[in-house]
């Protein structure tokens, strides 16, 4: 018998055997007992201020470092405040393990003090949850919920522990190989379906790469650019895959959908292929579905199968993990193209002729304040593409997708899928404490802002100096734009008087950050290189900036991406355009 | 839209019916009946599950169940190549000399009688069970009970090996593949 020690024990052994180096978490009645190992274990943790901060600081650890990020909260409210970063965990496919406390197993069903059957609430926004009520099932379930997170389409795993479970004495046995009969992602590919792909490709005159997150995630980024050049056709990436392709790459037309370039979308729609890797046919990026690349054939590699065939029908489907599907793939292209390399010229013109007629740009508010769009990209001009930058939801958040130029993967982070208001400042916090030499800008708006700022505060006591850039255009920007467009300008609660309240400068410093305040074009620069300067403390910049700057291009919700604008009420000159 | 019936094996453990009803309900696919019940494996429990569909849903269904971790196998019960049976009670107004002539050619037994009602219980396949409830109706159903199709496939194959089978469990890369994934 091996040598027994509390399930709490077994817990941060499990843990620590899982390779774990970090944790964000807040302590309460039910995880208690957990807490009491942990001030022991060479495990990090890392006391957020609210939950939901833990749950996205897992997050940007995990997306920044490719790592399984883990958060820990007790039952009832602190597991429920974990919701939303695993909804956000799961639509962006984030490795993510969140352990939280149960009250005691006799007590599980009676509404005890802190109940909440999180099991049952996080089924549709998780991966795969745990209830364990036995001490003994402890590393097992730890065990599973890393190899879950992990592997195959990676995603959030819950475990939840009841109190007395935590208590009891058990033996210590951390299962190195799970056996999960129901669980087994496919990694490499189909033969077969590679070489119909290499065939497809090779007949195809408008092919083009339609990137998605997965191949960040699947770390095929360089396997992706030798394929790509390889090929020779355009790529787009979508706003989960910005960084996988080099943006300064003369293949790349830049990001498709709702806010795309004009190249990229009108690729996609005039394409007669698409070689789609780690890519979902969301509604953002496709528009109104039967709109969609109508005479373009499908290439869909992913490692989820339920994503083939679900919005749009695969003419070859590709299961598995995108590093060996590119690598398998690139050696087959080269056979088709010994026999013919194609000629994508013509495509070429057409593209770069539309690259060149509508390149992304914004107009500079006509009374002198300032442009939103030229802080962004002041920002990440001058800080590099080696540093982190992690937006919120919003405007800024498709400007910094826009005008932020990204050359590497895991270098721009945001809630994709989710649109998380709330989402920067945690998760920068925890991309910091993934990349701690690494500069982390977090690109927010003043409305997610004021949702979970707090978390400054454990970046302060815990030597996480990440930089924040506040777009304050006092209002909620985005569904501002829409009701200028849509509801005709009536502004129905978006104006959050936020140049008034807070003074965003004086918050910060009260939550020992170094404040700043930005409001005119001259002092931009310096203000940013003031902040990139500053390594010891966090920093926030408030940007006073113009409140009617719009993001354009646009595709409105539901129509078609031919019909994009590329300002209000003016469309592509299509007529000017060989297409 | 076309009625299709999945078999579908699950481990055995706790929620796992929650995982696979709230997999349905989130996802908008209609369930027409489903039963669960031991298997001849105390770890696996099976599912059979009836729904009407369009088009290429089927496959989308099977992939979003074949998601849930707990799912081990999933397979369509196709009418020409499996049994399938419902079980139902009927309680009906009715004696059982006017009963009994509708049920000829039923595998269908009236199990009580009194005080001038009946219980009847029939077993069927859907069609079949449809068409008796039809003719009794004239007689005015009380109240009825059914069970959900369970089906199981002809022949001497059995649905835990056929999924062994398709889904290279016993295939020794799935170990490498395993390992790989360890920190």
């Amino acid at each position: 018998m091996s040598e027994q020690i509390t399930g709490a024990q077994s817990l941060v052994k499990s843990l620590e055997s899982a390779g774990v180096e970090v944790m964000f978490g807040i302590p309460g009645g039910a995880i208690l007992p957990a807490y009491d190992p942990i001030f022991d274990s060479k495990i990090r943790h890392i006391l957020v201020r609210h939950e939901q901060g833990a749950g996205h600081a897992a997050t940007g650890y995990a997306q920044v470092t490719g790592k399984v990020g883990v958060c820990i909260a007790t039952s009832g409210p602190g597991a429920t405040n974990l919701v939303t970063p695993l909804a956000d965990a799961h639509m962006d496919s984030v490795p993510m393990v969140a352990i939280t406390g149960q009250v005691p197993g006799p007590a599980i069903g009676t509404d005890a003090f802190q109940e909440a059957d999180i099991r049952g609430v996080t089924m549709p926004v998780t991966k795969h949850n745990y209830l364990v009520t036995d001490p003994n099932e402890i590393p097992r379930a730890i065990s599973e919920a890393f190899y879950i997170a992990r592997s195959g389409r990676p995603g959030p795993v819950l475990v939840d522990i009841a109190k007395d479970a935590l208590q009891k004495m058990t033996g210590f046995n951390y299962p190195k190989r799970p056996e999960l009969r129901g669980y087994r992602p496919q990694i490499e590919p189909n033969d077969q379906a590679i070489r119909d792909a290499a065939a497809l490709i090779a007949q195809s005159a408008k092919p083009v790469f339609y990137i998605g997150g997965g191949v960040i995630k699947a770390n095929a980024a360089s396997d992706l650019l030798k394929l790509a050049e390889l090929v020779g056709a355009p790529v787009v990436t979508t706003l989960m895959a910005r960084g996988a392709f080099p943006d300064s790459h003369r293949q790349h037309l830049g990001m498709p959908g709702m806010h795309g370039t004009v190249a990229a979308v009108t690729a996609l729609q005039k394409s007669d292929l698409l070689i789609t890797l780690g890519a979902r046919f969301d509604d953002r990026v496709t528009g109104k579905l039967s709109t969609f690349a109508v005479n373009a054939k499908i290439i869909h590699a992913d490692i989820d199968p339920a994503e083939i065939g679900k919005n749009r029908y695969a003419d070859v489907p590709i299961i598995g993990d995108l590093g060996p599907t590119i690598r398998a793939l690139i050696p087959a292209v080269a056979a088709e193209f010994k026999k013919k390399q194609p000629d994508y010229s013509i495509w070429w013109r057409q593209m770069d002729s539309l690259r060149s007629t509508y390149p992304l740009g914004y107009n500079e508010p006509e009374d002198g304040s300032l442009s939103p769009q030229y802080v962004i990209e002041r920002i990440g001009a001058i800080t590099g593409p080696d540093a982190v930058y992690v937006a919120g939801v919003g405007q800024h958040q498709m400007w910094a997708s826009q005008f932020i130029k990204y050359e590497k993967p895991r270098t721009w982070l945001n809630s994709g899928g989710l649109g998380t208001m709330g989402y920067a400042v945690p998760a920068a916090m925890g991309a910091k404490v993934g990349a701690p030499d690494t500069p982390v800008w977090a690109i927010d708006g003043d409305g997610c802002f004021q949702m979970t700022n707090q978390e400054l505060v454990t970046c302060s006591l815990n030597n996480i100096p990440i930089k924040v850039a506040i777009i304050n255009n006092e209002s909620l920007g985005m569904v501002r734009q829409w009701q200028s467009l849509f509801y005709q300008g009536r502004y129905s609660n978006t104006d959050l008087h936020s140049k008034r309240i807070p003074d965003f400068a004086k918050l910060a410093e009260a939550m020992g950050c170094v404040g700043l305040r930005c409001e005119s074009k001259g002092d931009v620069d310096k203000i940013i290189k003031e902040a990139n300067a500053i390594n010891d403390a966090p920093v926030v910049v408030d940007f006073n900036v113009h409140r009617d700057a719009m993001v354009w291009p646009m595709v409105a919700a539901g129509t078609s991406n031919d019909d994009i604008m590329i300002a209000r009420e003016l469309a592509p000159d299509w007529d000017s355009q060989e297409l | 839209m076309a009625q299709h019936t999945l078999s579908v094996l699950v481990e055995n453990s706790p929620g796992v019916l929650a995982r696979v009803a709230g997999l349905f309900s989130r996802r908008g696919y209609n369930i027409d009946s489903l039963a669960v019940g031991p298997t001849e494996d105390p770890k696996v429990s099976r599912m059979t599950i009836v729904l009407n569909l369009e088009g290429h849903a089927l496959d989308q269904v099977s992939a979003q169940l074949f998601k849930l971790v707990n799912v081990i196998g999933i397979q369509e019960m196709k009418d020409s190549d499996t049994r399938q049976r419902e079980l139902a009670f009927v309680k009906i107004a009715a004696e059982r000399g006017k009963l009994e002539p509708l049920l000829a050619g039923y595998q269908a037994e009236i199990v009580e009688e009194k005080s001038g009602t009946s219980i009847v219980q029939v077993v069927a396949n859907n069609k079949d069970l449809v068409a008796l409830l039809k003719r009794l109706e004239s007689l005015g159903i009380k109240e009825l009970v059914q069970s959900g199709a369970i089906a199981i496939e002809l022949g001497s194959q059995t649905l835990v090996e056929q999924t062994a089978l398709e889904t290279g469990l016993a295939s020794s890369d799935t170990q490498s593949q395993l390992e790989d994934y360890q920190n």
